[in-house]
């Protein structure tokens, strides 16, 4: 029985430190409010515009700590939030579309460390303030879309092949057709079944009708879901893009839900007036017997067509059938007509949308067509104790404009006021490309300063649990105290370091948790030291008091601390958002405890008792 | 240092006639509040619209109030939070639909010549808040199954029935204290909750183990004097472990900030009786339930220490 450690157990101990040590010191050097000018090639700024960049700061009497070109982007540091805010809306104006200026906190970590891969934590929105939104994706109504879809194609397919049903009607995700008789019917199916492979296609007869059922299978429904929430968060990247901000989360959770981040965003209803709108668009033919309209909201209308109000007053009747919806769309932008200066917008469509329209205005040159807005804002209630979920539906005309030659996949809308006008439509246009109505059903927003007072109160927590810990220890338990001591520190390093290589997001809980940690884990500590003092009071000589005390306590410690992670993990299983941050740090804090307060501790031990004869303790 | 006497001979069992009516009677005024008041749920549980609003100066509530009422939310809760700066209003969601609450409330309280600041908004879906309740009820469930099987698995399901009574008790008594005091319940708190399940039952495993090893030490002494001696023996690392976790939490209390108090009052109360549970409940439950020298020799593992022993 010896005190000594091999050379290997000592080797461990000192790479572990140096590792734990690199990996949390980029942490200590902090971060700059910055901002990060992008153009849309994805190549930095040119030279020149990176001195103008810095001329209108400085003009404007702000000091600019550093300049630098990062993965494409060209990053300018300054003192502080307020500068870097006023500095946004400067660069916003003067630099024009073409670059994108976004909110950043730059990291100040020195390439050494950087090019090992270190990095500071990520810190959450608690922490360095922002929106956190969790959105739901209307599924229901996507698949609703592609049922309406096929009703008005199976409709026009009858039509065309002259085949009499009687019936049709949607149910959930199955489509019913009625017939007068099995032959109508079975026309009808080799009409449908050929073109529509993805149903499944059943019949039954009641009431003397004879009944065609057209089913989704449960695959394509997921397969719509799954579409539908990953349009989503396509288009949501477009819209934060345009919202300039750095970093953004955009992430799917669970079934149909969206976690959008936005640190360091200050203006909420904007980022909300973007993102938060749940619209989709319509082209759709103007009533061209009907125009210009000059009656009221409800005066006569012919069958297949209806009244709309228009954005900018008064009302214009349109056909029913949409030429293409707003799903069809890939961009929209708005921009000056390179030989009249007038404002207009371009819109993208893609490959099957170009069809369309190409089709239609093909037979409908100097006809009108319109863009139907659609809002759907859903309005939650309770009502008694039970959540009701109601849709509320705006429609309205945002532009009618004459087709002026056959269209294909990208067209221009002209004749619009001005160029705010013009902008505001290619925003309506983006957001209309939406395919399933959006829903905020959280949101979180910390101002700037409450989340610097959330860090700062943080931080004195844990360095004032960690003072008086290590105080109280080393009082306690002296020699032995103040290695524990040793072991905290080397604990709390580490705890910071796996969070900062895991890119862990540090939140206010997080924190909690690491204070937590550091008082928790001196509890092996406490044990070994008091199997310790045990064995000296039987008599038991220091070696072996040590030893024994060692032995002892460590399946004790190894119980205690697998039904602690017992708990962590069920909370990270099922926390959301902060909550998860704290079982993260818990977890870690009772990992690297069992190795610092047990290994970290004995080497310690060993050196300074281990080679003594007849050593008297100091515990 | 040392706190304790070398040796302490308390007959921490022989108490546990009066430790049981103190259980007792906190319990039944924690079930009893339970049921009667219900815990005063925050947003992350009831859904809502909340907004923090810090000013320049201190500023009275009714003035808020009669800003807020103004633009329509009568039913807002106001009132300050931390210090007389900052004022905190609460629209439960039948007060307001639509999702622009959080702005509207805002651009109120920022008419008249004050610029407040806004500090924070959250807004809670009911049907996100539903679905949190339920997920932290599962969690707690969960937690406790897990450590059950653990705890079984580990010594014997006596001392695990033992361990998890002893959970439940602190776990209902930490409930309680929220439910007397009405200081509000979010996820924080059920983080603070599980931590206390952990901590406590740290606690009592350490008790649990040191029984086990003085049965098969000690061959003397009925199951009692065996739970009271190891009881003595982990007393001085019992209350270490809490000085040192409480020491730390209080320093979150203290300085750590409005939003982290709740969790700190949970830690703080739950350790409290999770040190009093360990020493007090869990061995008490355990010998109850008929724990004996026989149920603990231990399973083949150290199987070769038997040999002495007969």
């Amino acid at each position: 029985m010896t005190n000594r450690y091999p050379l290997w157990k000592y080797l461990i101990l000192a790479v572990v430190l140096v590792v734990g040590v690199i990996y949390a010191l980029p942490n200590l050097f902090g971060s700059d409010p910055a901002l990060q000018i992008s153009t849309e090639s994805g190549d930095p700024p040119a030279e020149t515009v990176q001195q103008r960049v810095v001329d209108r700061i400085e003009g404007m009497g702000l000091a600019v700590k550093g300049t630098e070109v990062r993965e494409g982007r060209f990053l300018v540091r300054l003192n502080n939030t307020e500068a870097q805010l006023a500095a946004k809306d400067e660069l916003d104006v003067s630099l024009g579309p073409k670059y994108t200026v976004a909110l950043n906190l730059a990291q100040s970590t020195p390439d050494w460390l950087r090019a090992l891969g270190a990095r500071p934590m990520f810190l959450g929105l608690d922490l360095r303030g922002g929106v956190h939104f969790l959105m739901e994706v209307d599924t229901d109504a996507a698949i609703q879309q592609h049922m309406d879809r096929y009703t008005n194609e199976f409709r026009k397919a009858l039509r065309e092949a002259r085949v009499r049903y009687t019936d049709i009607s949607e149910d959930g995700t199955s489509l019913r057709l009625g017939f007068d008789a099995a032959q109508e019917r079975e026309q009808a199916f080799q009409v449908l079944s050929d073109d529509y492979r993805e149903l499944e296609f059943t019949s039954d007869e009641s009431d003397g009708q004879f009944w065609m059922r057209a089913k989704l299978p449960e695959k394509q429904v997921q397969e719509i879901v799954d579409f539908a929430v990953e349009q989503n968060i396509t288009t949501l990247r477009n819209r934060v893009n345009e919202l300039g901000v750095a970093e953004p989360v955009i992430q799917r959770q669970g079934r149909s839900r969206i976690v959008v981040q936005l640190p360091g965003v200050q203006d909420t209803a904007r980022a909300k007036d973007i993102l938060g709108a749940t619209a989709t668009l319509e082209f759709r033919p103007v009533d061209m017997d009907n125009f210009p309209y000059q009656g009221g909201a409800d005066g006569p209308v012919p069958p297949g067509s209806e009244v709309y109000p228009r954005q900018d007053g008064g009302y214009v009747m349109l056909e029913d059938n949409a030429i293409l919806t707003g799903e069809y769309i890939t961009d929209a932008q708005s921009g000056l007509d390179q030989r009249t200066g007038q404002p207009e917008v371009t819109i993208r469509l893609n490959a099957a949308g170009g069809d369309l329209m190409t089709r239609f205005s093909a037979q409908h040159v100097n006809d009108y067509m319109a863009v139907l807005f659609i809002e759907t804002q859903t309005v939650t209630q309770r009502v008694n104790g039970e959540v009701q979920r109601r849709q509320q539906t705006d429609r309205k005309v945002i532009s009618v404009a004459q087709i002026q030659e056959q269209l294909g996949s990208r067209f221009r809308i002209t004749g619009l006021g001005n160029p705010r006008e013009a902008r505001n439509l290619a925003l309506l246009l983006r957001a209309g490309s939406l395919a399933a109505p959006l829903q905020i059903v959280e949101e979180r927003t910390i101002g700037p300063s409450l989340g610097q007072e959330n860090i700062d109160q943080g931080l004195a927590a844990v360095v004032v649990g960690f003072l008086l810990v290590v105080a109280f220890m080393a009082l306690y338990y002296k020699v032995f105290g103040l290695i524990a001591d040793v072991a905290l520190l080397l604990n709390l390093v580490l705890i910071v370091a796996a969070l900062s290589l895991l890119q862990a997001t540090l939140t206010l809980p997080g924190i909690a948790g690491i204070v937590l940690t550091v008082g928790m884990a001196v509890d092996a500590n406490v044990l070994i030291f008091e199997r310790v003092r045990e064995e000296i009071r039987a008599g038991a000589s220091a070696r072996t008091a040590i030893d024994s005390g060692y032995g002892k306590a460590f399946s004790t410690i190894a119980d205690a601390n697998i039904t602690t992670l017992i708990a962590a993990i069920v909370l990270f299983a099922f926390g959301t958002g902060p909550v998860k941050g704290f079982a993260v740090t818990l977890s870690i804090g009772i990992v690297t405890s069992m190795f610092t307060a047990i290994m970290g501790t004995r080497g310690l031990v060993n050196l300074i008792y281990g080679a003594r004869r007849k050593a008297r303790l100091s515990i | 240092m040392n706190l304790f006497k070398r040796d302490t001979q308390i007959d921490f069992l022989g108490k546990r006639r009066i430790a049981f009516v103190v259980s007792l009677v906190l319990l039944l005024i924690a079930v009893g509040s339970l049921a009667v008041r219900g815990l005063n749920f925050g947003l992350d549980f009831t859904g809502g619209t909340l907004v923090e609003i810090g000013y320049q100066k201190p500023v009275s509530l009714d003035e808020v109030r009669s800003e807020i009422g103004d633009a329509g939310f009568t039913s807002a809760v106001v009132q300050h939070f931390g210090t007389a700066k900052d004022v905190l209003i609460r629209v439960p969601p039948e007060g307001a639909t639509g999702q622009r609450v959080g702005d509207r409330i805002l651009a109120a309280a920022r008419g008249g010549d004050r610029q407040p600041e806004l500090r924070r908004v959250e807004f809670v879906g009911p049907q996100v808040g539903d679905q949190l309740k339920e997920q932290g009820g599962l969690a707690m469930l969960y937690a406790l199954a897990g450590i059950l099987a653990y705890v079984a698995f580990r010594f014997e399901y006596r001392f695990a029935l033992g361990a998890v009574a002893a959970l439940v008790h602190d776990v209902t008594i930490t409930l309680g204290f929220f439910s007397v005091t009405g200081v509000e319940f979010d996820l924080t708190v059920l983080a603070a909750l599980l931590a206390v399940i952990g901590y406590s039952l740290n606690d009592t495993i350490v008790v649990f183990d040191r029984i086990r090893e003085n049965f098969v030490r000690v061959r003397k002494g009925t199951p009692v004097d065996v739970a009271n001696m190891s009881l003595n023996q982990t007393l001085s690392r019992t209350l270490m472990t809490s000085a040192t976790t409480l020491l730390v939490v209080i320093a979150l209390a203290v300085l750590g900030g409005e939003l982290i108090r709740p969790f700190s009052e949970a830690l703080l109360v739950g350790i409290g009786v999770g040190t009093y549970s360990s020493i007090f409940v869990a061995s008490a439950l355990a010998l109850r339930l008929g724990v004996s020298k026989e149920d603990l020799i231990p399973p083949e593992k150290e199987g070769a220490d038997q040999e002495n022993h007969p």
